[in-house]
């Protein structure tokens, strides 16, 4: 029988970011310099409120092995939980020095990657329920076909956590840990520990968002 | 700014029928780099909804120049081509100041990447790399040298059909797309295994590029025609309101 049609587009295909994905988003790390200003892993400037973190980790595939041409972009919010984006209204301040947005490659050697950042403050979630801090974690690479959403918490933020209500979504409790860095203190800096198991034992939680 | 017209809900649903699995066993790459787990389906907070804005002035005149951009001491070698279209959603509206970067090889099919170890050679007047932002009318266009296919370690003959590799901010987060332009008429588009990890006929099309012929420079320039779709978001109704968010 004919109905109306809905006449919605449908989203463009996605394809791999492939394992030159350096070239166009970090061309620093492909080797040369092209552009004046460029994207980085450091969101702070002098000016930015909050406490002064880093986070590093490798991303791992399912043999073990970490990768060495993953590209990683964060999102977050600011120290007092705002989004810098006009959709986010909620009554609290914004950090005009800070956009809460990054991006790295991991090291073509070891794997490892890192964003210089600040901590977070929380955000509102659904149904006036708080969620824990966090940060948006999207990731890309050769041989991943769309790219892969997470989430970071925090291990200093138990309290937090245990009431968030994207964590209690994840129905395997054993799971939920998958996203929760782990802080140390280095020389006086506060480093958080965020590794991705993309396949495999303790295969970090990917969302559908 | 006046934005009380605008609508920030959550997006749709992703259709992953439109993108390929994680797992494609003919692109061997993504064997071990699929997730095993399903994902777990999230409903958009304001952690999605939100994604970073970009500015004019964060660019550079030429970014979206590749014929010029990389120049040293003359121009690349290749066919001149300019690449144009719009950025819409899934509503069919413009996705307004969206950052679009692009990255390609040569026309020899070299890239200019430190890991790229093909014999053609490098073109010392071509980075392969540029970006821009949509206008209001989600409107994007660059210039460049069209890229040639290359061959890769996949079986033993697998060639990439030229391409050209897109990255999209979107205006939220959980829009961020990657994705890959071909040209119309490559006879290597019907047998690549990152092509054919798409398993949807129609999806593969809106990959490949058209001639477009009304916006060729004469003596100068051909022109290609790629249009692109983010996710589109929910008109704000009842209960999917979200909190803190407009
Ligand atoms: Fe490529």
């Amino acid at each position: 029988m004919m109905v109306n049609q809905f006449n919605y587009l449908k989203e463009t295909a996605s394809q791999t970011a492939g394992p030159y994905v350096h070239i166009g988003l970090a061309p620093h790390a492909a080797g040369f310099d092209i552009f004046e200003n460029n994207f980085s892993n450091v969101l702070t400037t002098p000016a930015t409120r909050g406490e002064r973190i880093r986070i590093e980790g490798r991303v791992i595939d399912g043999s073990g092995t970490p990768l060495r041409d993953v590209l990683l972009e964060i999102w977050q919010a600011n120290v007092d939980g705002r989004y810098n984006h006009p959709a986010d209204t909620q009554d609290k301040p914004l950090d005009d020095s800070f956009r809460g947005w990054g991006r790295a490659c991991s090291d073509f050697e070891s794997g490892l990657y890192t964003f210089e950042t600040i901590k977070p403050g929380a955000v509102e979630g659904r149904h006036g329920r708080t969620m824990a801090p966090h940060i948006n974690l999207w990731i890309v690479a050769r041989g991943i076909n769309i790219g892969l959403n997470t989430r970071i918490y925090f291990s200093d933020e138990a309290e937090a956590n245990a009431k968030d209500p994207v964590l209690n979504l994840i129905e395997w409790e054993v799971r939920r840990k998958t996203l929760i860095a782990q802080r140390e203190e280095r020389d006086g800096d506060v480093v958080y520990r965020f590794d991705v198991r993309i396949q495999g034992d303790n295969e970090t939680v990917f969302f559908d968002v | 700014m006046n934005r009380s017209s605008d609508q920030y809900g959550e997006f749709y649903q992703r259709d992953r029928s439109v993108h390929p699995p994680a797992y494609a066993p003919d692109y061997k790459t993504s064997i071990l780099r699929s997730p095993k787990n399903a994902l777990i389906s999230l409903q958009n907070s304001l952690s999605e909804i939100t994604g970073p804005v970009f500015r004019q002035d964060e660019l550079g005149p030429l970014d979206n120049d590749l014929i010029l951009n990389y120049a040293k001491d003359g121009l690349p070698i290749g066919e001149r081509i300019i690449v144009h279209g719009f950025v819409r959603d899934e509503n069919g509206r413009p996705v307004k100041n969206s950052l679009v970067e692009v990255w390609q090889a040569n026309a020899g099919g070299r890239y200019r990447h430190k890991k790229d170890q093909y014999l053609a050679p490098i073109d010392p007047n071509f980075g392969g790399c540029g970006r821009v932002l949509t206008d209001d009318n989600g409107y994007y266009f660059f210039r460049t040298i069209k890229p040639g296919p290359y061959p890769w370690r996949n079986r033993v003959n697998d060639w990439r059909p030229a391409h050209i590799h897109f990255s999209l901010s979107g205006d939220g987060f959980a829009q961020r797309l990657i994705t890959q332009m071909y040209f119309e008429g490559d006879p290597l588009i019907a047998t690549c295994p990152i092509v054919r990890s798409i398993n949807n006929e129609e999806a593969v099309r809106t990959l490949i590029a058209p001639l477009d012929r009304n916006a060729f420079v004469q003596l100068d320039s051909m022109a290609y025609r790629f249009d692109i779709v983010l996710r589109g978001r929910r008109a704000t109704l009842f209960e999917n309101r979200i909190q803190g968010a407009k």
